[in-house]
């Protein structure tokens, strides 16, 4: 059976930039799907086809097997979300003023604010841990606790695909780890697939169920991380030396860079 | 928040508190207007207004009211309803406080096209027209020279400025070209006046209002507050941002034109309206509906301390527009600079 959502054969470009050739990328329904790789590797740039925001110049996404482009984009909007790397909140919206506008895609001109989207913005909010702040102005928030307000208008959208643009990108390491929890726990106690770009390669290997690693806008791998994350690939996409061991808690792989090699001047002698 | 379900599985959801301010506005600009058709060389009560309006009252009332005052009232009624929604539009689509026609080009755009008119002589059919398709014109011109990959809101706030310096050295450039006569009239039309306005100034502004404004409160308003988050949140939540942008900046530009058509090139109320509107409902988004009505009010009023406000001189609206939209530009920016925004 093929995936939901696919990439085939794309070229993806701005202007005259090119960023990617012939570019198939398959995301697994119902996995936890991250896409690794160095800056302007074109990761990003995947996800913008993916959701619909960029046109491949040449090839498809394939959204149950129709060419996302040609489908409206209310109509996708109610399939796949997402959650971009910037987005602002308006001055002074409450917490669950801004998760209710998750509801966009279900709502209309006659049917503004059904009890359906009441129960869908109550249980986004409960699964993020932000019920507490419904009331709450989302500019007094901290960086952790604005995420997972955005990551709750995410969920209210109720897409069974969503993909996540470096969703712990500015936050610390512990909010960073609060955030991937999350994920992980959508993932699996509500059967949504997601896919995330992530810059720490540790955190990828920890959480994915499938691994996408890019390269001057190739895949050069993908699968399991177990497979994915070895010594040599690390290598070849980040041109960084390391080591690979289990990790203590998860026994996924771990990614140990190289110690510095001293200059000959610094050997004592 | 109020909503209204009905047992279909249809539902409304309203704000009291914008409802409150728009129904405030609304009855203000009543009251305004009542004085307003009540004052003047031949001053009636309220009560005789009121009379006069709904059908009574003598003839000369009634040519009073009908055909001297009430064509002036509606007009600033609806270019300011106009303005301030086309404002209210602006703002939201280029987040940018600043983002309105008077600043972006438009309004100069329209001047240039009436100024062409003047210079050369024609009717005042001429002139509206002249104004709306030369404003229509300029909104093409800056889209076009925004446009890179879609058009975004920075961008068009910066050529939009750049559009309107050399507009503005345009217009100069046509007042000098123009015989005395017709200078003082252009200049009179440049500062935005609401001296003998009738019906033909009135009619296709109301008309466009009913069907725009309608279109614009209905189909775009949700979707324009979604657009303030950005142009990838928009999109993710199923907004086809690229061509919002381009309808709403369409319909902004005509409503802006048509008004320009009919009271000049008006300044200030199309940036003032929708902040004032914004600070009093203290609700995000575009809040369009009391733009409008605090755009009519703003419009109505300042008409009115224009003409009886100094005795013995009546001043064209645009300049007590422009008095007080000046001043709140500075306090504007000075706010928007302690707040960090600018």
């Amino acid at each position: 059976m093929q995936s939901r959502l696919r990439g085939t054969a794309m070229t993806l470009a701005y202007e005259r930039r090119t960023i990617a050739r012939d570019l198939t990328v398959d995301i697994p329904d119902h996995s936890f799907t991250v896409v690794i790789g160095p800056n302007a590797c074109g990761k990003s740039t995947l996800l913008r086809a993916l959701s619909r925001m960029l046109k491949p110049a040449v090839g498809a996404v394939l959204l149950d097997g129709e060419d996302i482009q040609r489908r409206p984009a209310r109509a996708v909007a109610r399939t796949l979300g997402l959650l971009p790397q910037s987005s602002v909140a308006p001055d002074g919206i409450g917490v669950a003023e801004l998760v209710a506008r998750g509801r966009y895609p279900h709502q209309g001109l006659l049917r503004q604010w059904s009890r359906e989207d009441e129960r869908v913005v109550a249980q986004s909010m409960a699964a993020t841990g932000v019920a507490d702040l419904a009331d709450r102005a989302v500019d007094e928030l901290s960086g952790g606790q604005r995420q997972r307000v955005w990551l709750a208008m995410a969920l209210a959208q109720q897409t069974p695909l969503l993909l996540l643009d470096e969703p712990t990108t500015y936050l610390d390491i512990a909010h960073q780890i609060e955030i991937l929890n999350l994920c992980a726990r959508l993932h699996e106690e509500q059967g949504r697939t997601l896919v995330a770009v992530l810059h720490d390669l540790n955190h990828a290997a920890r959480y994915a169920t499938h691994l996408v690693a890019m390269r001057d806008g190739r895949v050069v791998a993908a699968g399991p991380p177990r497979d994915v994350v070895t010594a040599a690939l690390v290598e070849e996409v980040f041109g960084l030396p390391c080591r690979v061991i289990d990790d203590p808690e998860t026994g996924t792989p771990l990614v140990v860079p190289a110690a510095r090699r001293r200059a000959a001047s610094e050997v004592p002698a | 928040m109020i909503v209204l379900r009905t047992p279909g599985g249809l539902s409304l959801r309203l704000r009291p508190r914008a409802l409150a301010v728009g129904a405030t506005c609304a009855l203000l600009t009543l009251a305004v207007g009542v004085l307003a058709l009540g004052s003047g060389d031949y001053p009636m009560s309220a009560t005789d207004v009121l009379r006069t309006l709904a059908g009574g009252g003598t003839p000369a009332e009634h040519f009073i009211v009908h055909e001297l005052r009430l064509p002036r009232l509606v007009t600033a009624v609806a270019v300011g309803a106009a303005l301030a929604l086309a404002g209210a539009v602006f703002q939201s689509l280029v987040r940018n406080p600043l983002g309105s026609p008077d600043l972006l080009g438009f309004t100069q755009g329209a001047a240039t096209g009436a100024l062409v008119v003047i210079v050369l002589g024609g009717t005042s059919a001429m002139l509206a027209g002249a104004a709306v398709a030369s404003g229509l014109a300029t909104g093409a011109l800056v889209y076009a020279l925004a446009w890179r990959r879609g058009v975004h809101g920075y961008r068009l706030v910066l050529v939009g400025i750049g559009v309107a310096a050399i507009l503005t050295g345009v217009n100069g450039w046509l007042l000098t070209r123009a015989p005395l006569m017709d200078a003082a009239r252009a200049v009179l039309w440049l500062t935005g006046s609401l001296d003998g306005r009738g019906w033909a100034h009135a009619v296709p502004l109301l008309v466009a209002l009913a069907v725009l404004g309608t279109a614009v409160l209905a189909a775009a308003g949700p979707a324009l507050r979604l657009v303030e988050m950005g142009d990838d949140a928009a999109s993710a939540l199923g907004v086809p941002v690229q061509r919002l942008r381009l309808a709403l900046l369409a319909t902004a530009v005509l409503l802006v034109s048509l008004a320009a058509a009919a009271a000049g090139p008006v300044n200030f109320v199309a940036l003032t309206a929708p902040h004032l509107a914004r600070r009093l409902t203290r609700a995000p988004g575009p809040n369009l509906l009391p733009s409008a009505a605090l755009g009519a009010l703003l419009l109505v009023a300042a008409d009115q301390v224009a003409q009886r406000g100094f005795p013995g001189h009546q001043l064209p609206v645009g300049v007590v527009t422009g008095v007080l939209g000046g001043g709140y530009l500075i306090w504007l920016l000075a706010s928007e600079r302690r707040a960090g925004r600018l």
